[in-house]
């Protein structure tokens, strides 16, 4: 009696499914990153251990990891929007510097008396100016998009050396603190609130850096959510996605629609870089990215558009991000971030294509 | 090899899909030399057997002879090297290429220097012995429909096919590319090639077929029976198993108010070039106006322009109401519906819902639109009963439109579009492609709309289903209204004499 394989399309796809063949990807490659640690002589186990002690060890490299996770997931939610309507925004990581730009202002110039507005008021002018620097920097790839069909992808990627290039201009000439390429610290007022700054009335807070940034991603995330599942904007964003002939014959405005979610996705990148230099690095210097613009691409297309699985592979990545300062060598991190992508896309096959054994003597029949 | 082994010869074919049986002990015989049509509803297996005989499936069981020889084909490479090749519906050429270009593409020779020349001249002797005539250094995207199809045919010539296949080879073209095939076809046979012609326009089948085979959900109801003195109304009941009525009962009805007007519309074509040149006409409400003419002569600018989806010149009044160089939003807001000429590329979006694709047209109104959201729960009641009512065949409403048949995909574009209770309905050859069944539907539900006061803009290649739909017939050629008739005091003779620009004096 002989079996062998045979590849079916597939007709329906199980709702669960999606999730367990990315976590199974996810699995399968720390098992291979983990069997080629041992061949070039680490000791895998432990280093696992240590992959885990660095980034959920404890509340405070936790707080790490969702600190890194927190751009990823404002612009990885920024780009989901945006491939929804298969509208290439390559241009996250320049809306962020935007985000960042537009947020200094408030302090830099200033917009309002440091010394005397209440906090709340700063941080919320902040985050409206981040978010409009930010939308500016979509919308004018959009509006070349709707009004001259110019290619968003050249755009929004030269954009992105624009505005950084612009940023340097501030930081290492106007604003530059005392011939550093960045600005003085901002004043307290200016920073997002930290769990540490609790620390006196929770003992357990003490030296935790997670600002409020991350809520930002959160509720960020949820609003797209609601957008994709619930609301007509969201059903034209579909539809465009889907057939933009089909959208038009349906009496959609396409060249309205293309500005608007370049300048709300935009708008979202552009809160990610208010959060990170309001959060974490309180002032305007030279690359406070490491590249979340583009890691946000990545994400977003591993979560399959999903807001909400967005959050956790955010985690994932910062994880990695977190990690790879920990364990050495260094590579080994960006070796697992390969090994997982690879999974996870060849993992697709499975969507769509179910595997039977089948014995041959079935077949006859 | 005499002349009375079969050309090819299927026993017992069995092809599975899915939940599906596909051909179930499925028999064929092509004699050498015939034209033999392979006739069956949209889903009965017709392609699926053609392309285990091309070499793209492989059957369950069953045995395939080609010129007496057993054969087992496990790639086109196989079938080709046995003199098989297979014309495509959905033509595989290259269009920024030029015609020679094609035809070699994937052969062994010229193997590096190109010259074209040499091949140009080659394949025009080719297009001499069989009539088949264009331009070889023309670039595909350059020739007509027509054209393209004879370049696909001469690359399957070229490759030494004795044994054709032609997938529904008329479905994409003009009345007289038709003929010109047809021609073509008896060249080709009266040369010793044997041909599989895949059809379901019976006429056509009746006019140039010698034999027929007719399957029925993976069946065969009719294994190669003579043409002669079979009628359509035979045909049509091997290939649905009932009596199917072929002019559907229209009721008398008066027609009532102009709902469209057009005056002296101009308008241009995709490549810039005069489409519409001064239309002017009237459709009333309760009335089907059809509109005869040749592919390509502005149906589908005029189709475009009423809507919205085109820009144009003169005037264009919905119940009095200029809506022309208006977004299609305004058209829509005064009940025009549109069944678009492409259900698959302007009708539907393939991957999103049957619900999605239901309510693409009232997504932002009351009931289902509210305010910035949308309530998917009422919109997926309306789904399912629209799915109900107009009896689509999908698993839920959850399935993506892209899985329907064109049948059901089309059912689909009708449900949504007149459940908008439209004032004016813009048909753009509804039927196409379909099979006898659905196209039977879908007639009748265009006169329920007429009877209930829609105004209907008919357009289509059909003669017949606007003789038998239309309350007036308009000829469009060159697009200009070239003739009007009555239907009921209409000569097809005329019509076809209008349609190809020529007078009786």
């Amino acid at each position: 009696m002989s079996t062998r394989l045979k590849v079916e399309k597939r007709v329906d796809v199980p709702s669960w499914l999606p999730l367990v063949t990315s976590i199974g990807s996810v699995v399968l490659a720390f098992i291979i990153g983990g069997i080629i640690f041992k061949i070039v002589g680490g000791k895998p186990f432990e280093a696992a251990k240590y992959f885990y002690q660095a980034v959920f060890g404890s509340w405070a490299v936790f707080s790490d990891t969702m600190v890194k996770a927190t751009p990823l997931i404002l612009v990885g939610v920024a780009c989901a929007i945006a491939f929804k309507m298969r509208l290439w925004n390559i241009g996250a990581e320049g809306q962020f510097y935007a985000g960042a730009f537009g947020a200094s202002l408030v302090v830099l110039i200033p917009i309002v008396p440091l010394e005397t507005t209440p906090k709340f008021i700063v941080i919320g002018l902040m985050m409206l100016f981040g978010m409009i620097a930010g939308a500016i920097w979509g919308f004018i790839p959009g509006y070349l998009k709707a009004k001259y069909k110019v290619n968003e992808i050249i755009t929004t990627l030269m954009l992105n050396y624009i505005i950084i290039n612009w940023n340097n201009f501030w930081i290492f000439d106007k604003w530059s603190d005392r011939g550093f390429q960045m600005t003085a610290t901002f004043d307290r007022v200016a920073w997002l609130p930290r769990l540490a700054d609790y620390a006196k009335q929770i003992k357990a807070f003490a030296g935790v850096t997670l600002h409020l940034g991350v809520l930002f991603g959160i509720v960020a995330a949820a609003i797209v959510w609601w957008i994709f599942r619930y609301s007509r904007w969201g059903y034209e964003i579909k539809l465009i996605g889907d057939n933009p002939e089909a959208a038009r014959y349906a009496g959609i405005d396409i060249s309205k629609n293309i500005i608007l979610v370049m300048a709300f996705s935009g708008a979202l990148a552009g809160l990610a870089g208010m959060s990170e230099i309001s959060g974490v690095v309180h002032r305007l210097q030279e690359s406070i990215s490491p590249g979340y613009g583009f890691t946000g691409i990545i994400v977003a297309w591993l979560a399959k558009l999903n807001p909400f699985v967005i959050i956790p592979v955010s985690v994932l990545f910062a994880g990695l991000i977190v990690a790879g300062r920990e364990l050495q060598p260094a590579g080994l991190s960006f070796l697992l971030q390969g090994i997982i992508l690879f999974m996870l896309i060849s993992s697709d096959v499975l969507l769509r294509y179910k595997i039977r054994i089948l014995r041959t003597d079935e077949e006859a029949a | 090899m005499s002349s009375t082994t079969p050309a090819v010869e299927m026993k017992d074919i069995v092809i599975r899909f899915p939940g599906v049986l596909a051909n179930d002990h499925v028999n064929l015989t092509l004699r050498q030399g015939e034209i033999h049509a392979l006739l069956g509803e949209n889903g009965a297996g017709k392609s699926t057997l053609m392309n285990a005989l091309a070499g793209l499936y492989k059957p369950v069981s069953g045995t395939t002879k080609v010129n007496g020889e057993l054969v087992d084909f496990n790639s086109p490479k196989d079938a080709i090297a046995k003199g098989i090749g297979m014309v495509h519906q959905h033509f595989k050429l290259v269009p920024t290429h030029t015609v020679t270009e094609n035809i070699l593409l994937g052969m062994d020779e010229p193997r590096f220097l190109m010259n074209l020349k040499k091949y140009d001249e080659k394949i025009l002797e080719l297009e001499e012995q069989y009539g088949l005539y264009v331009d070889p250094a023309a670039k595909i995207w350059q020739l007509p429909v027509g054209a393209q199809q004879r370049v696909e045919i001469l690359k399957t010539l070229y490759r030494g096919a004795e044994i054709l296949i032609m997938d529904e080879p008329t479905a994409v073209l003009a009345p007289q590319e038709i003929d010109d095939l047809m021609v073509t076809m008896r060249s080709m046979t009266d040369q010793g090639k044997s041909i599989i012609f895949i059809s379901h326009k019976l006429h056509e089948v009746i006019a140039v077929a010698d034999r027929v085979t007719v399957l029925r959900k993976g069946i065969v109801t009719a294994h190669g029976k003579s043409l002669e003195g079979l009628t359509k109304r035979n045909l049509a009941q091997l290939m649905v198993g009932r009596d199917v009525v072929f002019s559907v009962e229209k009721e008398e009805r008066e027609a009532g108010d102009v709902v469209l007007e057009m005056k002296d519309v101009y308008a241009k074509n995709n490549k810039g070039l005069p489409a519409l040149q001064g239309i002017s006409l009237r459709v009333h409400s309760g009335e089907i106006l059809g509109i005869a003419g040749v592919g390509g002569n502005g149906q589908s600018e005029l189709a475009e322009t009423i809507t919205g989806l085109r820009e144009c010149e003169g005037l264009i009044e919905i119940n009095g109401e200029e809506i022309s160089n208006q977004p299609p939003i305004e058209a829509i807001a005064r009940g025009v519906s549109h069944i678009p000429e492409d259900r698959t590329t302007v009708g539907s979006a393939p991957s999103l819902s049957i619900t999605d694709n239901m309510i693409m047209k009232n997504y932002n109104q009351e009931p289902i639109g509210n305010g910035w959201s949308i309530n998917f729960a009422r919109a997926g009641e309306h789904a399912q009963k629209l799915k109900e009512k107009y009896n689509i065949l999908a698993p839920n409403v959850r399935t993506p439109a892209g899985k329907l048949s064109g049948g059901n995909l089309q059912k689909l574009i009708l449900a949504r579009e007149i459940s908008s209770y439209p004032r004016l309905m813009v048909a753009m050859q509804p039927t196409r492609g379909l099979d006898v069944g659905a196209i039977e539907a879908i007639q009748s539900l265009l006169l329920e709309q007429r009877q209930s006061g829609t105004a209907i803009l008919l357009i289509s290649e059909e003669l017949d289903e606007l003789l038998s739909l239309s309350d007036r017939i308009a000829v469009i050629s060159d697009g200009k209204i070239v003739g009007a008739v009555l239907a009921e005091d209409a000569d097809i003779n005329e019509i076809g004499l209008m349609m190809t620009g020529g007078t009786d004096d």
